[in-house]
């Protein structure tokens, strides 16, 4: 099948300031390397990765918040990153951010917030074409047609979700980039999101990039699931794959580390250090220096992503069989 | 069972507002022994983190206790007056909260912070301190301890700061360690490391832990026991392996079920409808009763106490069989 989205070999470098006594001149950091993916129509691919691993710049990527310093991103097969959000075919890709108490405006009632990417992109004419649009999509995500009346602050934190939620909607979207939406929300509400986005994408066949790092969301809610370690992907496979025989050492260390209320309490030892953010990755696989399996050729040569057995993994030990 | 090192009794905190009393925490008790980690669950506002403020003696004005007592090692502290609170705290108990960084004061090294507070509590001189600094940093898995003994908090990484913010916790031997979500704000695998450190130092010296977190997988690994809180009130608790296994208390069915996990399939995740009751609006009867798929008449009338089920206690009518309790 095509796919509906794709990001080709995805680069993004931010200029860091020279040290204060000049003795190192301007740096870069690269927070995203020459990610690859695809998503085929309808169907979610999760990111998941630890803090700096670069997962959320390539969301903001995707939708046109920031320009790749290379690469591109495709939306049917059209070229749509480079210049911005104003190429991309008109609310077409929408985003529903992290944190639900800063991204609504506190001065907007629900139903300006709602009906503000309506108005932008002059898809209705007509106030009572407006309102009605906007009541259509509160009851969509389980609101009342007379909340659009109230304030933000009226509102809890998952409902608040929900209002972004109805706001990306707006302008029906057929790809939504979902950044961590629920890690600002406790479990019960968490629930009530989630089933949500999951009735929405089933009924009107959205595909969706999910940026999260929480691996037991991810595999609630994914089909496919790509793993980042310092700006590149170590890891894609389909998700049952992933989590029933994860390839990358990294990946394995990180399941490893989810605490899970039906898994026995284990006397397992950690995974030692930081993963390595994009200043601090030693050269060679950014893992090796956590990696029980490294050896000379990982310190120099960075592993590429290579498909083994199904699944796409960026180790030397797996493509050497030594793991 | 040991005697207890930590005896909350019928513990109530208010926060005065303009119309009445805000009751953030309403008849709680439970017992820490010795070596015990009890973990403390419940979603925002539930009144965990008050409690844990309540054990410290740092409730946030204007809080304060209007019933109940707290006892240490046999020895009322809920009315201490301020400076022999201080003493305790720090000697005896020690905290940890949410966010290394501010537990940590940005122009001091890490090993002068630790050995004031090491000096302050225990009577150590100068290089004798900082060998134990040394050694409780190594303890506490900061690699080289005695290099990083001289650098500043903003050298450290979030996951480190914390150890360190542990190791300071530590620092004047506590018999009690109350942690505040100790490692919401760590990646899983940081988070994994802090844990086993957590643990270790409890079975090794024997300290008692009351962590506080939102995330039950942190305490099905880490807790011996389990107190659930919804809106203010204790609704369960009991042994870890008990509580989670076969939860009785609908609220923490709920909870559990609403938990998306790695083992299994679900197609939607069970979620329990609505969101708890502010403080000022609690429902008559049982707080949770409006969200409750299982309620009954009785529910919304009268408040069901929390009595003893086996090894646990629960605070629900379905497992009181008939009658006034």
């Amino acid at each position: 099948m095509t796919p509906l989205i794709e990001a080709i070999d995805l680069t993004k470098d931010y200029a860091l300031p020279a040290s204060w006594l000049g003795r190192r001149g301007p740096r870069r950091l690269r927070a995203v390397d020459g990610v690859d993916f695809a998503i085929a129509p309808g169907r979610t691919l999760a990111l998941v990765g630890e803090s700096g691993s670069g997962k959320s710049t390539v969301a903001r990527l995707l939708v046109g918040l920031e320009t790749p310093t290379r690469g591109s991103v495709r939306l049917d097969s059209v070229n749509v990153a480079g210049t911005g959000a104003s190429r991309i075919p008109r609310g077409r890709m929408q985003m529903v951010f992290q944190d639900p108490y800063a991204s609504l405006n506190p001065r907007w009632t629900v139903g300006e917030i709602v009906a503000e990417p309506l108005r932008e992109l002059g898809l209705l004419r007509g106030a009572a074409a407006v309102d009605a649009r906007v009541a259509e999509l509160l009851a969509a995500v389980q609101l009342a047609a007379g909340d659009a009346e109230r304030w933000p602050h009226q509102f809890s934190g998952g409902q608040r979700q929900r209002i972004s939620i109805a706001r990306a909607l707006a302008t029906e979207p057929s790809f939504l980039v979902c950044d961590e939406p629920t890690s600002a929300l406790d479990v019960s509400v968490q629930a009530q999101v989630l089933n949500l986005v999951k009735d929405l994408q089933r009924r009107r066949g959205l595909t969706c990039l999910l940026i999260s790092h929480n691996l037991a969301v991810v595999h609630h809610m994914s089909d496919r699931v790509g793993v980042m370690l310092a700006g590149r992907i170590v890891e894609m496979a389909d998700r049952r794959d992933l989590f029933t025989r994860p390839a990358h050492p990294y990946t394995r260390a990180l399941l490893d580390a989810v605490p899970d209320v039906r898994r026995a309490r284990s006397s397992r030892d950690p995974l030692p250090g930081d993963a390595p953010g994009p200043l601090d990755a030693p050269a060679g696989c950014a893992f090796r220096l956590r990696c029980p399996h490294a050896d000379a050729r990982c310190a120099t040569e960075r592993p590429p992503l290579l498909e083994v057995r199904g699944t796409a993994v960026a180790c030397h030990a797996v493509h050497e069989g030594r793991l | 069972m040991a005697e207890p090192l930590l005896q909350v009794q019928d513990l109530r905190v208010e926060f005065p507002a303009r119309r009445g009393p805000r009751v953030a925490v309403d008849a709680v008790s439970f017992d820490i022994a010795p070596g015990e980690v009890l973990g403390v669950v419940g979603e925002s506002g539930a009144g965990k983190s008050v409690t844990g403020a309540a054990v410290i003696g740092l409730l946030d004005a204007p809080g304060r206790i209007t019933a109940g007592r707290i006892l240490f090692d046999g020895r009322r502290i809920d009315d201490l007056p301020r400076a022999e609170l201080r003493r305790l705290r720090g000697r005896q108990i020690g905290s940890i909260f949410q966010d290394p960084l501010t537990a940590l004061n940005p122009l001091f090294t890490v090993g002068d912070q630790i050995v004031e507070t090491m000096r302050a509590h225990l009577p150590l001189g100068r290089r004798e301190a900082r060998q134990r600094a040394i050694d409780l940093l190594a303890a506490t898995g900061v690699p080289s301890a005695a290099q990083r003994f001289d650098q500043y908090p903003h050298q450290f990484s979030g996951g480190m700061r914390q150890r360190v913010v542990i190791a300071l916790a530590l620092a004047g031997e506590p018999r009690l360690v109350v942690a505040d979500e100790p490692t919401t704000a760590l990646d899983v695998s940081t988070q994994a490391q802090v844990l086993a450190v957590l643990r270790r130092l409890c079975r090794d010296h024997g300290t008692a832990v009351m962590l506080i977190t939102h995330d039950l997988g942190v305490v099905a690994e880490t807790c011996g026991r389990v107190a659930v809180m919804y809106a203010g009130r204790l609704v369960e608790i009991g042994p870890v392996a008990e509580v989670l296994d076969a939860p009785a208390h609908p609220y923490t069915r709920g909870l559990l079920d609403a938990v998306p996990t790695l083992a299994g399939e679900r197609e939607r995740l069970p979620q329990i409808e609505g969101t708890m009751p502010a403080p000022d609006a609690l429902p008559a009867g049982c707080a949770f009763h409006p969200r409750c798929p299982r309620r009954m008449a009785r529910c919304s009338v009268e408040r069901p106490p929390l009595l003893a089920a086996g090894e646990r206690r629960v605070a629900c009518w379905l497992h009181v069989p008939e009658g006034p309790a």
